[in-house]
């Protein structure tokens, strides 16, 4: 109760200090388009509002491929929005470097982002050359794996606690025809499902070798081989799921016709909305339930260098709104991610979300592949896991070469 | 065209100003637009430029890691695979419904809308429709099936086998009532007393088409050649909707990968490198045969 | 169906041209049996999207997807048309699709226009050089439009042209031009070239010959151009988020947002909706210029 307060004297103090002097229309583009969240940019909207600005929504279904080249052509067009979405990583590095972004420094220090966002690591994707660039908004966790228990009944066997239990369980589901692990046919899902198994099976330290020093004599490596192995296990579990779209395989399990998936937290509010509960109808074990540890990327946004005056005002609101407790709060209760604070409430949490804030408290976190290498790289792994989990005649021998040579010539 | 002026043919020069005058958009775009555009891509396809173009050469690089690279290669099979086939069944498909509905048949507007409705949807659209129905749990296959059929097995764009075969139905089933009505139009240009000679001489209709109409419509193919093959050579929406380039990369095609490196990567000096390759391709084709169509002879 | 087909029926002009012969002949039973085994093919999507469309999510779920609905629906036409939400404008496909009429009638106009013009220049007033800019411009036909974006960009933020209609109309007929520019060059040039002659000799010039003559024999063609052109900017995404600002995105920003949204169930019955919506401008183009075809060419009548 006393953060509330103690938030409703921050957002009152904000309102304040820049609210009615600057009342602006800012046009705000993003890709959260659908169900969970647009109610949860709704919450950033609301918030915006009533500052005494104008939201004005610009959203664009699909993420990477389509809404991209829109914000960088507006960008570069010299027509640019006031405010727009990123993963942030690297992905903003060259507008910033054009100079065609906008400096947050002031306002950052002003309000102390340096001490409240928790873990550091997300304001640091937001700095360049010392300098801040970006507000973020929330934290995704990748290393999740949902399993549903009604599949497990059904197959009579126990629902697994780990990944090893997992695969061990995988024949007797299939006697039940059930398909034990669901993998849609989009490339970034068996990509992501790889840097999982490798940070559940090989852990932190290799996981920050290769992706974070892009050592590619640790890719070679035994440890790595294992990984392979045990993505070689998956790709055989995964034989015959047959969706593309990351919710329908997510939704497999939710009905059963799946034993589980690997899937960031997102898949969370799909749970949810079906009305299941978490530990009686879906079991989440963070880490494949081996190394619970989590990665910490997410979602900010980037504010284009406006020559409006007012406008650019109406950025600095958006940015100190962003990060004001009630709104993160708001936010991510209903965009099923974690608050980027640590000093925010957030009793109204499931079982899943509060495992993941425990770890997150306890600093078991890495950065995500997103921050780590270039979408450049990342695009060339999904090419390559797409491959290996779609064809079985490629060995995990082979994939770990191409893997290596990724790995040497990432950026 | 400063050659022109000195012709010696003043009056040449005159009557074709108003020609020359109304040319000026098509210049400009094949100018600055389509060779400036071109050469604007070819000359940043030997740099890194990443998210955004930039002057740092790499000299050949992006083509090494381009062809080294098991997903292009895949992607030139696919789309060689895809033209072929979907060039051939455009052209015979669109021919023979044209040459049926030319029979002053009832109905002619009900059914030239029918065949050519599908053009009206969107490849996205498309995509997802044929994604349903080859889904082998809901789609054909289930149906198939659930008549008694067990056996029956149907999955096209489950199977990296014969997964573009998949994305060629839905691509002739949107594509080929516009041939259709390129072909009719076409036929509609053609003389009535051509008809009428022919039935007098006694020449089989099947004939007839076969020597003098599709002769006589040699423009009207070359239309349509060029539209067919340039949506080829673009396809991308639709397998996205489709496959998303799957299983695995076993449907992927050249302009989804320039696009896909472009935007997603964020590599733009790869995506360039790509498109280029296409371009030469194209052009390698493309340009003796245009010169020689469009340049050799007064008229088509 | 049986409706659409009966409406069809009515819509349809009635016999044209000649009296058909006996409707039970041999050659017409194998020429209409040919017709309707084609038109059953072409409408099976058609019919399964309509079907979805009308059927509630449980029922979708149940799997067969070509057996007729149980209980019709009208719901999710009603959610795709004026409630799906994009972002937090939750007013469906209405929100643009008065920007898509915007957007497409000046620039179907424009492109076709100058396309024409540009055909006809071609096909009977060659000029030196004329060959190398129409090769150019072929070849144009062939490169992915996603490689053109920043270029256009550029070029577009030179003429202060970003962002505006103006800009996107200008983007429309530039990739309009290679493929109609073909088009009307090869169908002026398959004209009788005698009747071109004739008018020359006559006195008449560039422009007269260009509306006088030409134009009203290229009715077909130009239904073609329409058909082609229509459809392909209503269709657009691309160009109208990537050149435009959101006040004048089309409504195929919203049927992106409706069918690519990732998370939540798909539902396939508001998306099928969607997509009939969006396709039924197109649509009725088509069938009310389709009468246009017919007319033709009377090319005896010109020549007399």
């Amino acid at each position: 109760m006393k953060l509330r307060f103690l938030a409703a004297v921050l957002a009152a103090g904000v309102s304040f200090s820049f609210g009615p002097a600057s009342a602006a229309e800012l046009e705000v583009t993003h890709w959260w388009t659908s169900g969970g969240e647009a109610a949860a940019v709704a919450e950033l909207a609301k918030a915006f509002d009533a500052t005494g600005n104008k939201w004005v929504d610009g959203a664009i279904a699909g993420s990477g491929g389509t809404a991209r080249p829109i914000m960088v052509s507006r960008i570069t067009g010299g027509d640019p929005m006031g405010a727009t979405q990123f993963n942030h990583g690297r992905q903003a590095e060259e507008l910033v470097q054009s100079g065609l972004m906008r400096d947050l420094t002031d306002i950052a220090t002003k309000e102390g982002w340096k001490d409240i966002v928790k873990p550091s690591s997300l304001l640091d994707s937001c700095t360049i050359d010392g300098k801040i660039y970006c507000a973020p908004v929330n934290i995704h966790s990748w290393q999740w794996l949902w399993l549903s228990n009604a599949a497990f009944k059904t197959a009579g066997v126990d629902v697994p606690k780990n990944w090893d239990e997992f695969v061990a369980a995988a024949p007797a589901l299939e006697k039940a025809g059930i398909v034990p692990l669901a993998v849609g046919g989009q490339p970034w899902q068996s990509a992501g499902a790889f840097d999982v198994l490798m940070v559940a099976i090989a852990g932190k330290d290799v996981f920050n070798k290769v992706f974070g020093d892009k050592d590619a004599e640790t890719a070679a490596g035994p440890e790595i081989t294992k990984v392979f192995k045990a993505a070689d296990d998956a790709r055989k579990m995964a034989k015959g799921s047959n969706v593309q779209d990351w919710n329908q395989a997510t939704n497999l399990v939710i009905t059963g016709k799946a034993g589980g998936q690997i899937m960031g937290d997102w898949a969370q509010g799909e749970f949810q909305l079906a009305g299941q509960k978490a530990g009686t109808d879906y079991t989440c074990l963070p880490g494949l339930g081996v190394n619970e540890i989590i990665s910490t990327g997410g979602d900010a946004f980037y504010f284009p260098l406006l020559k409006d005056e007012e406008k650019s005002k109406a950025q600095e609101v958006l940015a100190s709104t962003l990060l004001n407790p009630t709104t993160q709060v708001a936010f991510n209760l209903k965009k099923g991610s974690l608050p980027v604070r640590g000093d925010v409430d957030l009793a109204a949490a499931n079982d899943c979300m509060k495992k993941g804030l425990e770890i997150l408290a306890k600093g078991n976190v890495i950065q995500g592949t997103d921050q780590l290498l270039s979408a450049d790289s990342q695009k060339q792994k999904e090419d390559l896991f797409s491959e290996f989990f779609a064809n079985a005649s490629m060995t995990p021998e082979d994939a770990q070469k191409r893997f290596v040579d990724i790995i040497a010539s990432a950026d | 065209m400063t050659g022109q002026a000195n012709a010696g043919r003043p009056n040449q020069l005159l009557r074709n100003l108003n020609s020359k005058i109304a040319s000026i958009p098509m210049i400009l775009t094949a100018v600055v637009i389509f060779f400036g555009g071109t050469l604007w891509t070819v000359f940043y396809s030997f740099t890194n430029s990443k998210l955004l173009p930039r002057l740092s050469f790499v000299g050949f690089d992006q083509y090494e890691r381009l062809w080294a690279a098991p997903r292009w290669v895949i992607s030139i099979q696919n789309l060689a695979v895809y033209g072929i086939f979907s060039l051939i069944f455009s052209l015979v498909i669109g021919f023979v419904l044209a040459a049926l509905m030319d029979q002053k048949i009832r109905f002619e507007n009900t059914f030239r809308t029918i065949f050519l409705y599908p053009f009206a949807l969107s490849f996205i659209v498309t995509g997802l429709v044929w994604q349903w129905i080859l889904n082998p749990e809901f789609g054909v296959q289930s149906v198939v099936r659930s008549l008694g059929w067990t056996s029956f097995s149907f999955d096209p764009l489950y199977n990296s086998d014969i997964v573009i075969y998949g994305i060629l139905i839905a691509a002739l089933w949107q594509g080929t009532g516009l041939v259709m009505c390129l072909m009719l139009a076409g036929l509609r240009g053609i003389d009535e007393d051509i008809w009428k000679a022919a039935r007098v001489d006694g020449i089989p209709m099947w004939k007839t088409y076969l020597l003098i109409i599709i002769p006589m419509m040699r423009p009207v193919f070359i239309t349509t050649l060029v539209i067919i093959a340039s949506g080829i050579v673009r396809v991308y929406d639709l397998v996205v909707a489709q496959t998303s380039g799957g299983p695995g990369i076993a449907s992927e095609v050249p302009a989804k990968y320039v696009y896909d490196y472009m935007f997603q990567a964020q590599n733009l000096g790869q995506g360039f490198a790509a498109s280029t390759m296409m371009l030469i391709t194209v052009a390698i084709i493309i340009v003796p045969w245009a010169y020689l169509e469009f340049g050799g002879r007064k008229r088509g | 169906m049986a409706d659409t087909t009966a409406l069809n029926a009515r819509l349809a002009p009635g016999p044209q041209g000649k009296k058909p012969r006996p409707i039970l002949a041999p050659r017409n039973i194998m020429l209409y049996g040919a017709l309707i085994f084609a038109a059953v093919y072409y409408l099976l999507p058609l019919y399964v999207m309509v079907v979805t469309s009308l059927k509630g999510m449980p029922e979708i779920r149940l799997g067969n997807i070509f057996s007729p609905p149980v209980e019709i629906t009208f719901e999710p036409w009603v959610k795709a048309w004026s409630t799906a939400c994009t972002g937090l404008n939750c007013d469906g496909l209405s929100r643009g699709f008065w920007n898509s009429v915007r957007i497409t009638i000046p620039s179907t106009i424009v492109s076709i226009a100058i396309a024409s013009i540009n055909g006809y220049a071609l096909a009977n007033w060659r000029f030196k050089g004329a060959d190398l800019f129409f090769t150019i411009l072929i070849v144009g036909a062939f490169i992915p439009y996603q490689v053109m974006i920043y270029p256009i960009v550029i070029v577009l933020r030179e003429l202060g042209l970003y962002g505006s209609l103006t800009g996107l109309i200008i983007v429309h007929t530039i990739f309009g031009m290679p493929i109609l520019t073909l088009l009307f060059r090869n169908y002026f040039a398959s004209l009788p070239e005698e009747l071109f002659k004739a008018a020359r000799i006559d006195g008449a010039g560039f422009w007269m010959i260009y509306f006088k003559i030409m134009l009203p024999m290229a009715l077909p063609i130009f239904v073609v151009a329409m058909i082609l052109q229509i459809t392909g900017i209503w269709n657009d995404f691309l160009f109208g988020v990537v050149f435009t600002r959101p006040e004048y995105y089309p409504m195929t920003v919203q049927l992106n947002n409706i069918v690519n949204s990732v998370q939540g169930v798909k539902e396939y019955n508001v998306n099928m909706a969607a997509t009939i919506l969006t396709g039924a401008v197109p649509l009725i183009v088509y069938f009310i210029s389709g009468r246009l075809f017919v007319r033709g060419i009377a090319a005896g009548a010109v020549k007399g």
